[in-house]
């Protein structure tokens, strides 16, 4: 009896411990996630034996942005679409190694791609609304995956997201019309508001004023300034004076590497290696 | 003498739009054409029977006691072709979402190879196929349990099956269109630009509810048009549906049970189109033809209305 009741005090220290021990890693893990909202550990992509991706290795900050730059086919958008597993969607596409998103490892055995998805935001070259869904219906094209049906909460949703957007004011007046008669700066920046409604902790944007005019591509390049007050937004940019503008951070990527990784000021006045430079200066690219 | 050049171009491009205009005005003459034909050589029975050709049941070519009604072999065309359609498009379009959408490359590119040449199988062949075996399938494994379990019962059930008869010929018709619906409905698909599937899938959608809310909505009118040509396939085949369908005359052609006998316009026209020796015989038989062309086009004219209706929604759509 009284050795019974012995073991199960020590249990209980035991216990205690384990619990104090516990909060406390939770603790430095929790700190880990304030810095790294992203961590991209070896990842690798391949499209069939092509290798796109070589070893790449990169920490993102919460609600910053940060920008990839780099010549044509030097795989900034591949690293992107492996951040929310759309990379391996192409036929014939893998991807290996680990991005961790919040601390979880989107790319560990058990996890869904899907869910993942739902998590992670992605806004696209071109814009592409779905053609036969009115504004409103856009929004909430992903919530109504989900699940949700409540009016009111999908109402609210769409408010919000849309002047998260800052596509609001034009068009509230007509909700019903089709996404597809806007033009095309506000049908990227609904295409913004469709993934915003999903709530995402992390926002992808790759190359979302390409096919855009000027003025509506300030108008991106304003509301991105906006968004990383709220989301981590990791855009891929063909534009260096973009990526000067809009991001906190730099990466600069050639032939499937990461060449350099550093703040944004710090890149375009002094970067560190050489072909950042003479890539910068436009000397090739 | 540039100008020389000139002229010269100008004159060869008349030519072609000469050309062009006359291939294009044959369409014309041929639609004419045929609706003249058709409409002389019923003129006879027309006159004859007038409106109670489209509603009377009765078939009877022996002189002095002549009649003619075309309404039996009407329901027997829809509800055969009906079948054909509600078997034959579901089917297709699960062929043709999992070649575009699910399949990679490696199994859709002979997979496609493979219906491509089903498509181009000739109908006549389908035909001795369901003649010689499917039709005992159809008549051992779905005909004789239902007429067992329900003949005494439901009279719906209750004619003696032998597995010629309208639902067979519904279903080996839907057979038939199979491979020319799921290879138009792919290739639809297949045009939905990649920016679509990635919208959905950005959402977090799965296959299926991207096929549902990027793929069907954008190709829908695509697929519609695919099922209209398979329809009117159905409704115009003639050899397959008389080897099948059991051909009945008169009044016994109208489905009555699931299992009896029917007959469809071009089989009856197929069928006596032999011993017709009376020109009152010959024109009620043409006259089953002009039914049939009504029926066709009224058909692709409301297809067309439906389809012309779906763009309007999905105006401006930009590439």
């Amino acid at each position: 009896m009284t050795t019974n009741g012995e073991n199960s005090r020590e249990d209980e220290i035991k216990a205690d411990k384990d619990i104090d021990r516990q909060t406390e890693s939770e603790q430095v893990q929790e700190k880990q996630q304030q810095v790294h909202k992203v961590s991209i550990r070896n990842l690798e992509a391949w499209f069939g034996s092509k290798q796109a991706l070589k070893n790449i290795n990169l920490d993102v900050e919460q609600k910053t942005a940060t920008s990839v730059i780099g010549p044509s086919g030097c795989g900034k958008t591949t690293l992107i679409k492996c951040l929310n597993r759309m990379h391996e969607m192409t036929p014939g596409a893998k991807a290996k190694g680990q991005v961790i998103i919040d601390g979880m490892d989107i790319y560990a055995r058990n996890i869904d791609p899907v869910i993942i998805k739902r998590r992670i935001g992605m806004v696209f070259q071109k814009p592409n609304p779905f053609p036969t869904m009115s504004i409103y219906d856009n929004v909430v094209a992903g919530l109504k995956l989900n699940g949700i049906r409540d009016k009111r909460l999908m109402d609210e949703i769409v408010k919000d997201s849309l002047e998260g957007a800052a596509l609001w004011d034009e068009v509230k007046n007509e909700l019903g019309k089709p996404g597809m008669g806007l033009s095309g700066g506000q049908q990227q920046r609904l295409c913004i508001a469709r993934a915003l409604a999903m709530q995402p902790e992390v926002l992808l944007m790759d190359e979302p004023t390409s096919a855009l005019d000027p003025v509506a591509s300030s108008k991106i390049e304003d509301l991105v300034h906006d968004l990383k007050k709220r989301y981590t937004v990791i855009i891929v940019t063909h534009n260096m004076q973009q990526a000067a503008r809009v991001s906190d951070h730099t990466a600069f990527m050639y032939l499937g590497e990461l060449i350099e990784y550093s703040p944004t000021k710090k890149m375009f006045e002094n970067p560190e290696k050489e072909l950042t430079e003479r890539y910068i200066s436009g000397k090739f690219g | 003498m540039s100008s020389f050049f000139l002229q010269g171009k100008r004159r060869g491009d008349k030519i072609f739009y000469i050309v062009t205009i006359g291939a294009a005005a044959y369409t014309l003459l041929m639609l004419a054409l045929i609706v003249y034909t058709v409409g002389d050589g019923s003129q006879k029975i027309f006159s004859f029977e007038g409106i109670k050709f489209f509603t009377g049941t009765n078939w009877n070519s022996v002189e002095g006691r002549e009649s003619f009604g075309a309404l039996p072999y009407i329901i027997g065309t829809l509800i055969s072709a009906g079948i054909a359609v509600a078997i034959g498009v579901p089917i297709s379009l699960g062929i043709a979402i999992f070649l575009s959408e699910m399949a990679s490359s490696k199994i859709s590119t002979p997979l496609s190879f493979v219906i491509e040449l089903l498509a181009a199988v000739p109908s006549i062949i389908y035909g001795l196929w369901a003649l010689f075996v499917f039709r005992f399938w159809i008549l051992n494994l779905i005909e004789m349990p239902l007429y067992n379990a329900f003949g005494k019962s439901i009279p719906f059930f209750g004619v003696t099956p032998f597995g010629l008869d309208w639902f067979t010929a519904g279903i080996v018709l839907g057979i038939m269109i199979i491979p020319i619906v799921s290879s138009i409905c792919r290739e639809v698909m297949r045009a939905v630009p990649n920016t679509q599937r990635e919208a959905a899938y950005s959402l977090g959608a799965t296959r299926w509810e991207t096929v549902r809310i990027a793929i069907f909505p954008y190709a829908k009118s695509g697929i519609l048009g695919a099922a209209m040509l398979g329809l009117g396939r159905a409704i115009g085949e003639t050899m397959l549906v008389t080897l099948i369908i059991g051909n009945a005359i008169g009044a016994a052609a109208i489905p009555t049970s699931l299992f009896s006998p029917s007959q469809t316009l071009s089989s009856l026209i197929a069928n006596e189109f032999n011993e017709a020796s009376s020109d009152l015989h010959l024109s009620a038989l043409i006259g089953l033809g002009a039914v049939l062309l009504i029926i066709t086009m009224v058909i692709n004219i409301a297809a067309r209305l439906l389809v012309s209706r779906m763009v309007k929604v999905s105006a401006g759509v930009k590439e």
